[in-house]
């Protein structure tokens, strides 16, 4: 098995630009059943390079293909409209790789989609999800890994990259892995993923990357030794170096200035580790646990 | 993107928030003398002079005087414009006529990360830092969160009302800050903004409540329809690093660090845990640079370029893993970077890693700059690069 998305997942994807089509036409010849992409006014054409159909709207591409997956590319200001029209065509799994979407824009499709909507969104700014083998519905390089038992989650893509390749070497390959993203709101959090892992009966092993900035990451590992105490977890929160009030790269990637405490690296390492996790300086120490792990 | 004190009270001001009479905004001691006569002559009994950086605890760092006089104004001009505030210089400085304050409160609207809504906090606690309330006297700081659902048509007056009244601020001023909160809730949406504070909210003699200081962020993804924020960027007003602003010109991720590593690499992740490396390995990042997925001999040429403008940069880290971009393509970028940028003392150690990094690094030797280090890890790589930096 694997989560949130495998042979069963079809795809539409909205925003079928330059990015939106490399990549979609990439997650195809992967073998991920793509279905049509979505453009308002290019309704009824055929998508050529994938050679698929094109509809005018999320609704139109459900009815006709029986689509449950998005992968949303279509630029930031366009982005909340493009979430909540999937949303509104009953598309079960929402994936959104762009990045650059307004905050409260987030805080309202989350507040639709996910609280009270009860829909899957992963993302925005964020590489996407791969069940190897199976699917691969974003950005992520799929010739970094290969299928197997390892469940990866992850704030920053290609931190990702580096663990897969490493455990790759090693003969070891993953279950899924879930690219969150790096903004402040996000659809998927650390804790949704891993609850999700530890239902996944093969998924045997867990490896997280964190980041400064915010308090997802602590949740997830009370979480993890309240109950799955004897599953081998391996994380790595990146940025010790960063300094307060600095954005890193990612616009969730801060530590608040004077703020209540917990946002920063060496804070989040040492609140996981009083839950019995294993955290690693740096990425690659963190692929070595893993393999010493399932050694 | 942060607002200064005076741009904080614009955004204030044109959304219904109270503010105190406009007043100077000035960058040599002739103008703020001009700004206080002005202020004199409308009839103020004094003008404070306030130090305009991006920064808190101007107060304790004599950024901020109350002034009776032109003379005395004056004086205050001199000594606060050019004073050094927590790393950030004073260059402009704001002359505001003097507000008799009664009562000092605090009150802020912020977006939450952990409830992903918005968070309003008032006390009648103001004036002070708020953290420090939070700790010592917590009954005295109220904290409600609000769910986007709950404010599509904005903040109600009822719920407002509620918030001040169980902050216990006085009757006589429940009203005229159950409307400013309002207000400010509004200014904080309708601006883009995820901080809106007012510390202190003061009580004036007539018991009408005003924002007399400001802090405000802007959320930098929703530029695009606010006009790319250009009313706020006023030059020399608490400028940014000079690379941080050139890097910010050219749509690179850059955040000036105080080490002599220059560091680049693709993805905000991996360039994070490359300074983690760097300092575990006995050294300090001079920067934070991220050229993004492709790295393309472009945008490589263009970031290393701004690493080496740092003269504290004594050695660099590309710190590279090949994805959808293979090693070879960014072999020939970086190869082709190098060309371009001509001589410079620096090493480079590059490790390049993930798909065809083999045949990448085979190109790097083949090309044979004299600059270029090839490295196999990430710890070997920072290890040679701290080492190299200790040398130069």
């Amino acid at each position: 098995m694997s989560i949130f998305i495998d042979e069963n997942t079809k795809v539409v994807v909205q925003g079928i630009g330059a990015q939106g089509t490399f990549h979609a036409k990439r997650n195809q010849a992967y073998g991920t059943e793509v279905v049509a992409g979505i453009h308002p006014k290019k309704g009824g054409t055929t998508w050529e390079e994938l050679d698929l159909p094109v509809h005018a709207t999320v609704k139109e591409a459900v009815e006709a293909t029986g689509a449950n997956t998005s992968m949303v590319m279509v630029p930031a200001p366009f982005t909340k409209g493009a979430i909540l029209e999937a949303y509104e065509a009953g598309i079960e799994t929402i994936i959104t790789i762009t990045e650059g979407v307004p905050v409260h824009d987030m805080t309202e499709v989350y507040d639709t989609v996910v609280r009270r909507g009860g829909v899957r969104l992963v993302g925005p700014n964020c590489p996407g999800i791969i069940s190897p083998g199976k699917s691969n519905v974003g950005i992520i390089p799929a010739d970094t890994t290969m299928p197997g038992n390892v469940g990866l989650v992850s704030r920053s893509g290609t931190l990702t990259y580096q663990i897969m390749h490493e455990l790759a070497e090693a003969g070891i390959g993953i279950s899924t892995c879930v690219g969150i993203g790096g903004d402040p709101v996000i659809g998927t959090q650390f804790l949704d993923v891993i609850e999700a892992f530890a239902a996944d009966p093969d998924t045997h092993a867990i490896a997280f990357v964190g980041e400064i900035g915010g308090a997802e990451e602590q949740l997830a590992g009370q979480w993890i030794r309240d109950n799955i105490p004897d599953t081998p977890v391996v994380g790595y929160i990146a940025g010790f170096e960063a300094p307060e009030g600095k954005q890193m790269g990612h616009a969730g990637a801060i530590v608040k200035e004077g703020g209540e405490g917990g946002e920063s690296a060496a804070e989040k390492k040492e609140l996981l580790e009083g839950y019995g996790i294993s955290v690693a300086m740096n990425p690659s120490e963190a692929a070595q646990l893993m393999i010493e792990r399932l050694g | 993107m942060d607002l200064v004190e005076f741009q904080g009270k614009q955004l204030f001001g044109r959304n219904g928030v109270p503010v105190p009479p406009v007043g100077a905004i000035c960058r040599t001691v002739d103008e703020v003398v001009a700004g206080a006569e002005a202020a004199f002559a409308d009839g103020a009994s004094a003008v404070v002079v306030k130090a305009q950086v991006k920064t808190g605890g101007r107060g304790k760092a004599g950024g901020v005087k109350l002034a009776s006089s032109v003379e005395e104004a004056r004086e205050h001009g001199g000594s606060i414009l050019g004073l050094d505030i927590k790393g950030h210089t004073v260059n402009v400085v704001y002359v505001e006529p003097a507000s008799d304050i009664a009562e000092e409160y605090y009150l802020s609207v912020m977006h939450d990360r952990v409830s992903k809504g918005h968070l309003v906090i008032c006390s009648k606690e103001g004036g002070v830092d708020i953290e420090e309330v939070n700790r010592t006297n917590p009954d005295a700081v109220v904290k409600r969160t609000l769910s986007p659902h709950e404010t599509v048509a904005g903040l109600s007056r009822d719920t407002a009302m509620e918030i001040v009244t169980q902050a216990n601020l006085p009757a006589e001023v429940l009203d005229g800050a159950a409307d400013l909160l309002v207000a400010l809730f509004n200014a904080y949406r309708d601006e883009d903004a995820t901080l809106a504070e007012i510390n202190p909210l003061i009580r004036r003699p007539d018991d009408s409540v005003i924002a007399l200081d400001s802090k405000v962020t802007l959320d930098g993804n929703a530029a695009f329809r606010h006009d790319g924020y250009a009313e706020w960027q006023i030059p020399g007003i608490d400028a940014d690093d000079p690379l941080e602003a050139e890097a910010k010109e050219k749509g690179i991720q850059y955040v000036k660090l105080d080490g002599q590593v220059g560091v680049l690499g693709n993805g905000a992740g991996l360039v994070m845990a490359t300074l983690d490396v760097v300092a575990q390995n006995g050294g300090r990042a001079a920067n934070f640079l991220d050229v993004g997925g492709g790295a393309s001999a472009d945008a490589m040429a263009e970031s290393l370029g701004l690493v080496l403008k740092d003269p504290s940069v004594k050695s660099v880290f590309i710190n590279i893993f090949g994805g959808i971009t293979r090693g070879e393509e960014v072999a020939n970028g970086i190869i082709e970077a190098t060309r371009r940028l001509g001589d410079f003392p620096q090493k480079l150690v590059v490790r390049l890693d993930g798909t065809n990094a083999e045949e990448g690094r085979r190109l790097l030797e083949e090309a044979g700059h004299a600059s270029v280090v090839a490295a196999a890890t990430m710890q070997d790589a920072a290890a040679k690069a701290v080492e190299l930096a200790a040398q130069a």
